[in-house]
């Protein structure tokens, strides 16, 4: 982020585009991604695209983008992989994990690697661009897919194992409304109209979501994945 | 020892078949970088087992070193040959590529067995062993040298043949009369080695002559049909894993045949109409996700995967509803299903509620996507079909419509389920319908 100090024009800092690096290993979804986002120029430019692990290391060293779109599933240990190598290398940068997989275990797995958010590949180049803008700015975005998911991590069922840190592990009432919500396929300024509470307030919650999810290491998400034999 | 010249010799005619191809470097350096480097007995390129040969590529060691080194301790009180017959048993063949012997190694080994079996009877006569020991102890070692290599050719016949036999093909080994007769050989060689040896200690008395008649009974049994069993174990593993292996590859390949496949056909011959290849294209995909990722799917018990089985979990049941409604109307439908529970009679009204939500929805809104979101909790399980679409006024519906009334507001409260519906022109439409768990 620029920092804008005194008189100095405000639109600067405001129309520079978001610099955007793609990681997915199939050239023609690449393309296909890139061309989406073309519509939305003045906000993302593609600075760069990797198509494996070592790759997508090497290249978000050297472009030093500010958001990766992150394929989860690729050969050498997909986005996860990308995750932890780049973490180790201590980069400052945002991940927006953008997959096709309906399998949580993946998803969930890249979430906790510490990407900010998660959209499928069905979205529109528009909504993107927002998710990438949004998650540029330090917010969590999900998709109505991976509310679903969290909401079904933390579910209390009548067999759930004993949770042993509730301020961590448990999602407030709020939160469990603001995600169930965003499953019923509401936008952020719907979910707050909803609920008579800011955008802001949503986009907390939500953010609040995403550090339990990765927070939270044990219990629920490896007995929900158990559950449906996905491990 | 004369064990191990006995079946040298039996193992004669056939590696002189392989043998003129090439001639083997005494010192295999190269092929020691594409071993797995696990111990492997040698299939070719042995005069007895092949154990020698296989010790000394894995050491990386001249061969003769190492035969030399089992023929001094075959002298040094028989250790040579223990060694021998354990590694024989407990190694498993190499099934790489064959390489014949030379005439010079094959020269060295046998002088090398000549000179070991000289120096062992030279030992025995020095340390004067009694006869009465030495000969049956000689006979029973040859017997099961004859058996143990029967069980190496039917091995590799056994490989030879893709190895589809039951427990008598794989001591039989498809080698038919010829196996018969050696093994039979064998088992008769151990007998009689036995029974010599227990004749010539007749001086003891009855009973002890009993228990020793027994137990060198079950030991001879033992020495017979260890090998076996071991192989046996071994092989039966390495088979089963790799025929679940290409039957799983078979049975991927097959589905991606029968529905993948066939759809980009289909998607080839109608790509003028966009509205089907859409529709051809968004099934594909539910299919082949659900086949991957569902809770019936791949991953999952395979018996669950049965395509018209009646579904019994709700989760898989909507998505069913889902898919269908996708299908003849040619919308996307966003499902999302948090919890699972079997299926009664008042969350199979509720499907049809559901189903005839997002029809009406399909049919009314005028948008290509719905989201339906369906959440089991521990009382009630609600379902939400939500569209961004054009919205109406509830009270302008009129009155010679039913869809709404009968099908989903009746339906649901006849099964004490509630119902509402949040809509206004423009505005999208969204029906809640929540269903009380029955207290089971």
């Amino acid at each position: 982020m620029l920092i804008v100090t005194g008189e100095a024009t405000p639109e600067v800092s405001e129309s520079r585009p978001v610099r955007v690096f793609l990681v997915d290993d199939h050239a023609l979804f690449r393309a296909g991604v890139r061309a989406e986002l073309g519509a939305s120029a003045d906000r993302v430019e593609v600075v760069g695209e990797a198509g494996s692990v070592a790759e997508a290391v090497t290249g978000i060293d050297h472009y030093r983008p500010e958001v990766v779109l992150l394929d989860v599933h690729m050969p050498d240990g997909g986005g996860a992989e990308v995750l932890r190598q780049v973490r180790s290398k201590n980069i400052e940068v945002v991940f927006l994990a953008l997959s096709v997989s309906d399998a949580a275990e993946d998803v969930i797995a890249v979430i906790r690697s510490g990407a900010r958010g998660y959209v499928t590949k069905t979205i529109s180049g528009r909504e993107l661009a927002d998710a990438v803008e949004r998650v540029r700015a330090g917010d969590a975005v999900f998709s109505p897919r991976l509310a679903g998911f969290v909401l079904d991590a933390f579910s209390e069922g009548p067999n759930s194992a004993p949770v042993g840190d509730p301020e961590l592990d448990l999602l407030t009432p709020r939160e469990r409304e603001v995600l169930r919500l965003l499953a019923r396929g509401y936008a952020y300024k719907e979910i707050a109209s909803e609920l008579f509470i800011s955008v802001k307030t949503v986009e907390t919650h939500v953010s609040s979501v995403l550090r339990k999810t990765q927070l939270s290491n044990r219990y629920e998400l490896s007995r929900w994945a158990s559950d449906r034999r996905l491990v | 020892m004369k064990a191990r010249f006995k079946r040298k010799r039996t193992h004669q005619a056939e590696a002189a078949d392989a043998r003129p191809l090439a001639e083997r470097p005494t010192v295999p350096l190269s092929t020691q970088s594409t071993l797995s480097g696990q111990l492997r007995r040698r299939r070719t390129g042995r005069l007895v087992a092949g154990v020698a040969s296989g010790v000394a590529e894995h050491l990386n060691l001249p061969v003769l070193w190492v035969r030399g080194a089992f023929a001094a301790l075959a002298v040094c009180g028989g250790a040579g040959i223990l060694a021998y017959a354990l590694l024989w048993v407990f190694v498993p063949q190499s099934s790489g590529a064959e390489q014949p012997i030379s005439v010079k190694e094959r020269q060295q080994g046998v002088g090398m067995i000549l000179l070991c079996i000289g120096a062992m009877v030279a030992a025995v006569s020095f340390i004067a062993a009694p006869t009465w020991v030495v000969a049956p102890l000689v006979v029973v070692l040859v017997g099961a040298a004859v058996v143990w290599r029967e069980a190496d050719e039917s091995q590799r016949r056994r490989w030879r043949q893709g190895a589809r036999s039951g427990v008598a093909g794989a001591l039989l080994g498809g080698g038919g009369r010829a196996a018969l007769v050696r093994i039979s050989a064998g088992a008769a060689l151990v007998v009689l080695g036995l029974v010599i040896f227990l004749v010539g200690t007749s001086s003891i008395d009855d009973v002890r002559f009993g228990l020793l008649s027994v137990l060198a009974t079950l030991i001879g049994v033992a020495v017979l049909t260890v090998p076996w069993w071991v192989r046996l174990v071994r092989d039966l593993n390495v088979e089963r894993a790799s025929r679940i292996r290409s039957q799983e590859r078979a049975e991927i390949a097959a589905h991606l045949h029968d529905s993948v496949l066939q759809t980009l056909t289909l998607i080839q011959k109608q790509a003028d109409s966009e509205r089907e290849v859409r529709r051809l294209a968004r099934g594909q995909e539910r299919e082949l996700r659900n086949w991957l990722y569902g809770p019936d799917g791949y991953g999952s018990e395979r018996e669950a995967a049965i395509d018209d089985a009646p579904a019994a979990r709700f989760a898989a049941a909507l998505g069913r509803v889902c898919g269908e409604v996708e299908d003849v109307f040619a919308i996307k439908v966003q499902q999302v299903v948090v919890g699972d529970c079997d299926l009664d009679e008042r969350l199979t009204a509720q499907l049809a509620a559901a189903r005839e939500a997002v029809v009406n929805a399909a049919k009314h809104a005028g948008v290509a996507e719905v989201s339906v979101y369906a959440e089991v909790e521990s009382e009630q399980v609600s379902v939400y079909v939500r569209d961004r679409g054009a919205g109406f006024d509830p009270d302008r519906v009129p009155d010679d419509r039913h869809g709404l009334a009968d099908s989903i507001h009746g339906r649901m409260q006849r099964h004490g389920g509630r119902v509402k519906v949040r809509t206004s022109p423009g505005s999208g439409t969204e029906v809640q319908m929540e269903m009380p768990r029955a207290a089971a």
